[in-house]
């Protein structure tokens, strides 16, 4: 067992965990954010992506301790409140879900894309930097119509 | 996943310490290959000892004519390093290539170079550029440190610090990738320095990465896709699965090879 602090969403988290977990099941059971969801568990699926120091990582394969002082936001972090973060309101607007299992990954990949990448985003680079998300039921074109019209939103500067 | 101790050294000797002190240890650096065979129990260690707190094993040096990266830097750094962009284009096409970006977040060159998967592409990357392997006790070229499947020649205990790259005149990797798991059915990176040409293969041995003398000899004469028409590679050497018969692999090679000569300075990937 190894003590533990981290901030996850924006609040101090101090807890002991057990060395074998892994961060998305220290988020969902000894946390209770269910919203960062498992799919594959095999790092394939990426539904359960948060960030980690404002990076986007499968939170399925790695340890809750490998987040020890580290500032983790998952997509209960995203929204202010009642007003959705651009991303979450483009994926309503622009039916990006249907069942909604892929949607909290899909999600957190997407903020942190529209946030680093360092090019102005087209249709076809949005599918190949999320190929590490996968939806088995919306299809992927509302998805990238969401993000594309997310990224107009937030970055109007440097999009195309 | 059994239970493992969990430890992170700030510094080398810290770690090699808890390694001889520990019963069945394995050093992490990206864990994205220890950790899933870990949890599916393919592997089980005593202690993890992470070695992303040693500052020596991050980011990259220019050394007159080599580029050294450290053994902890991630996919994504390298692939965004406007160094190895300048020096080694294909390289940074290389490292932007694997996985996808949450994996790239985290996986390592050395993480990567030390497991030796037949199929990924750091390996061919090392052996085509002929890079040399720095570790905390010795150096060793990348010919002698590639051993078989998964199989290096680091021996237990033994950390990998950092990698240097020759900077090459030119340098091109072409892949063709598995539509399912994305790794390399087949990979070839190439490289010309003073001259001298190296092919490397991944993805298609029977037994890892490995060079093709007779694609080099042909580039070294005329440096062309043409030259590489008449060359062929022995399918008794290579690797047969879901994703191609070994005959599939050998022509593969071909194809891919006079890809990576047609496009210089990239990394250029085909499904």
């Amino acid at each position: 067992m190894t003590n533990i602090v981290l901030t996850v969403n924006g609040t101090q988290v101090l807890r002991e965990v057990e060395d074998n977990i892994f961060l998305a099941y220290f988020l969902r059971e000894q946390l209770g954010l269910t919203g960062t969801h498992v799919g594959c568990d095999t790092s394939q699926c990426g539904c359960c992506v948060v960030h980690v120091n404002g990076t986007s990582v499968k939170s399925c394969t790695m340890l809750a301790v490998q987040a020890n002082s580290a500032d983790v936001t998952t997509i209960e972090g995203l929204a202010k409140g009642d007003v959705l973060h651009p991303v979450q309101r483009a994926f309503k607007e622009h039916h990006g879900l249907q069942c909604g299992f892929c949607t909290p990954g899909m999600i957190m990949a997407a903020v942190d894309l529209i946030n680093t990448y360092p090019k102005p985003l087209t249709a076809e680079i949005v599918r190949d930097e999320m190929e590490g998300n996968l939806c088995r039921c919306t299809g992927y074109h509302n998805i990238v119509k969401a993000i594309l019209a997310a990224a107009d939103e937030m970055r109007p500067v440097v999009t195309a | 996943m059994y239970p493992t101790k969990y430890h992170t050294p700030k510094t080398l000797s810290e770690a090699q310490k808890i390694f001889a002190a520990a019963a069945s240890p394995a050093y992490l650096s990206g864990g994205h290959t220890l950790l899933p065979a870990m949890k599916l129990r393919l592997a089980a260690h005593s202690d993890l000892i992470d070695l992303s707190a040693i500052p020596e094993m991050h980011g990259f040096t220019q050394k007159a004519d080599r580029l050294s990266i450290g053994a902890m830097t991630r996919h994504h750094d390298v692939a965004n390093s406007a160094l190895v962009a300048k020096l080694i284009p294909a390289l940074a096409g290389c490292a932007g290539s694997i996985g996808d970006r949450h994996v790239r977040h985290r996986g390592t060159i050395g993480g990567s170079v030390a497991n030796n998967d037949p199929a990924a592409d750091y390996p061919a990357a090392l052996l085509g550029l002929g890079a040399i392997i720095v570790t905390d006790k010795r150096q060793l070229v990348a010919d002698e440190f590639f051993t078989g499947l998964y199989q290096t020649a680091l021996q237990p205990g033994e950390i990998l610090l950092q990698v240097e790259f020759p900077i090459p005149q030119i340098a091109a990797y072409a892949k063709f990738r598995s539509l399912a798991s994305r790794y390399s059915v087949v990979g070839v990176f190439i490289s010309q320095n003073n001259k001298k040409v190296r092919v490397a293969v991944t993805g298609a041995g029977a037994g890892g990465v490995f060079r093709v003398q007779s694609f080099e000899a042909a580039l070294e004469k005329d440096f062309s896709p043409s030259a590489l028409v008449t060359c062929s590679v022995d399918p008794a050497y290579l690797m047969a699965d879901a994703s191609g018969s070994s005959e599939y692999r050998a022509n593969l090679i071909n194809v891919m090879a006079r890809r990576a000569v047609e496009n210089p300075g990239k990394t250029s990937c085909y499904n």
